[in-house]
């Protein structure tokens, strides 16, 4: 499980930062969404990986540490809330600068070849 | 009451926000700008309150819901950060006043938002918790990515997009290291996180300092230290000037965060950890104060400008920071202060110079003259020499005590020439964008020209009220130096006094 577990959230993290280092917003904010899932799924790791062990005290034999949970919780909703702006920036982006480049313009070397 | 004071600077700013979205505030301009500044002084008031309790009765430990540390969030009024929410209030009073006379109807909702920043400000510098710190850390960013956007046009865009997607990044970066050190730990209370890095052992001490070296990249992003910097000139230059004036508050916060984190947690006590960042903190804070000389000498406007000031100071602190010793450390608080009101006034004397000048606006070349030469002309002088450093102001009251402070350090035959030349750089170009701005008009406008616009463009009241606040703060800072300093010491000890911190944060602490 652990090997699984890890190789979920590096494949996620690798991801999200290739598609941050791309130059037009989507991707961008896409990367963004997948680092943090990446993020959150570490973070719940923090507590340690356990199988059919409750949060609540009287419900199971084993205990899993609920804080760890309390923090991804708390991140999604905060994450969830930043994507949303960043969404809505990106549009606002598109509107104002007339194009989808997170530098605000076309690089030289592409307008030639495509447009 | 009284012992729920602690909280009040946080929960007074979320009121006031709710407050001034709600009907009769949210409709009617008067009301709402007049409820905003009274809020904002309140506000300022209860920090004062706050700090003279703390004065008396020694750190104020608040347990939030009556869950005692560390299972609970505490909030720790200790005389650094309740100095801090001072000045932070008295900033989001001034600011909110200046915004009075007009800026805050360029876009919706400033007065709210201000209020959300101080709230998340003043909740960074209370907290003992370390999520906790993250969660106040997201607070006042999305308040910030709002104000960024205020009144903005298409370069503000840009520059908000690439400071909005930074800061994710940095946000998902300082969650990383909280998983980290948590997984190590077992806690993220700071006072017990210290506690339990001294007994760290075989591969979780690298783990730890995993953890502890990813902090450091998020402050370093939010306090903009060398590498990570680029964003900070661009984005608080297209910022309106008043929301650049508040945002000078919130690069320090990230340095507030590096002194606490390297103080309390890697500190004296770490163990194997001990001054872990120091190194790392030195040549970043040396790099930043070369970077920030030389954008200063390139820069094009006054807003540039005082952006690269931000840097530069952040730069000094960064390096009293990494020193750690008491004397460094009360250095870093005087000059902490001073920075923060002084770039604050420089922003908003950049804002009014730019209004009267017309279409040149605050670029630093020959153009139409300002219509009140006298006023802001004194004002930008007193602005200019207390950033600069030279005597009677609190400038230089600042510098000779951190020279004082480096003199010990191993390697101050680096920090003394660099930091003095770093000066010279900011002292020539602050002196050459006074005169050319004052001193240096296009020959083609008539005398009566200038008469009549003189008439127009006056500054609002209120504007200088705000600006009367603020510039009189440098020569207040150095007329009151003795029990400010003083206070500052009281505090640096504190900070460093590592038994009693853990002993009244946590019941039972050793």
């Amino acid at each position: 499980m652990e090997l699984l577990y890890a190789s979920c959230v590096g494949v996620l993290v690798f991801c999200g930062v290739f598609l941050i280092l791309r130059s037009r917003t989507f991707p961008v904010v896409l990367g963004l969404t997948m680092l943090s899932y990446g993020v959150n799924l570490f973070l719940f790791s923090s507590g340690r990986l356990s199988l059919n062990s409750a949060a609540v005290l009287g419900y199971s034999e084993v205990y899993a540490d609920p804080l760890p949970q309390a923090f991804v919780l708390t991140a999604i909703v905060i994450g969830f809330a930043m994507t949303a702006f960043v969404v809505i920036l990106a549009i606002r982006g598109r509107a104002d600068l007339g194009n989808d480049h997170v530098n605000g313009q076309v690089p030289e070397n592409k307008k030639k070849g495509k447009v | 009451m009284s012992q729920h004071l602690t909280s009040l600077p946080i929960l007074l700013p979320m009121l006031a926000g709710v407050i001034l979205l709600m009907p009769p505030c949210g409709k009617n301009k008067a009301i709402r700008r007049f409820s905003s500044v009274a809020l904002s002084f309140i506000t300022f008031l209860i920090s004062l309150a706050l700090l003279l309790k703390v004065q008396a009765n020694g750190i104020q430990v608040y347990a939030i819901g009556d869950w005692s540390a560390p299972f609970g969030i505490v909030l720790v009024a200790d005389p650094l950060s309740t100095l801090l929410v001072c000045l932070s209030s008295l900033l989001g009073a001034v600011c909110t006043l200046y915004a009075s006379a007009g800026d805050d109807e360029k876009g919706s909702f400033f007065h709210p938002l201000v209020q959300f920043l101080i709230l998340g400000v003043n909740g960074a510098f209370l907290t003992g918790d370390a999520f906790n710190l993250f969660v106040f850390f997201e607070v006042l960013l999305i308040a910030s990515y709002a104000l960024l956007m205020h009144g903005g046009d298409k370069k503000n865009t840009r520059a908000a997009l690439q400071y909005v997607i930074m800061n994710l990044v940095g946000s998902a970066v300082f969650l990383v290291a909280l998983g980290i050190l948590y997984g190590v730990l077992g806690t993220l209370n700071m006072a017990d996180m210290a506690q339990k890095v001294t007994y760290l052992q075989g591969d979780d001490v690298y783990l730890a300092k995993i953890g502890g070296l990813l902090l450091l990249v998020v402050f370093a992003l939010k306090g903009a230290l060398l590498p990570l910097h680029l964003w900070l000139p661009n984005t608080y230059a297209t910022a309106m000037p008043v929301v650049a004036a508040l945002f000078a508050i919130m690069t320090k916060v990230g340095v507030y965060s590096m002194m606490r984190v390297y103080t309390l947690i890697f500190g004296e006590e770490a163990g194997e950890l001990t001054h872990m960042a120091q190194s790392w903190l030195w040549w970043l804070a040396l790099a930043t104060i070369t970077m920030g000389a030389i954008g200063v000498l390139a820069s094009q406007d006054l807003r540039k400008l005082v952006s690269n000031l931000v840097i530069v100071s952040i730069g000094t602190l960064v390096a009293l920071v990494a020193v750690q010793t008491v004397e460094a450390s009360s250095a870093a608080i005087y000059y902490l202060v001073h920075s923060t009101l002084v770039t604050a006034a420089l922003y908003i004397l950049a804002d009014l110079i730019g209004h009267q000048r017309g279409k040149v606006a605050d670029r630093i070349t020959a153009g139409t003259p300002v219509s009140q030469p006298m006023l802001l002309g004194s004002c930008f002088v007193i602005a200019a020499v207390a950033v600069i450093g030279m005597p009677p102001l609190s400038g230089f009251i600042g510098k000779v005590w951190l020279l004082q402070a480096t003199l010990e350090t191993e390697y101050n035959f680096v920090f003394w020439p660099l930091y003095l030349l770093a000066s010279l750089a900011v002292l020539f170009a602050v002196a050459k964008a006074g005169s050319t701005v004052f001193w240096h008009h296009q020959a083609k406008i008539s005398e009566q020209r200038v008469a009549e616009r003189a008439k127009q463009e006056r500054v609002h009241p209120a504007q200088l009220a705000a600006l009367i606040i603020l510039v009189a703060s440098a020569p207040l800072m150095s007329i009151f130096a003795g029990p400010l300093s003083e206070y500052a010491i009281g505090a640096a000890t504190q900070l460093h006094d590592f038994n009693n911190n853990i002993k009244t944060i946590l019941p039972g602490g050793q």
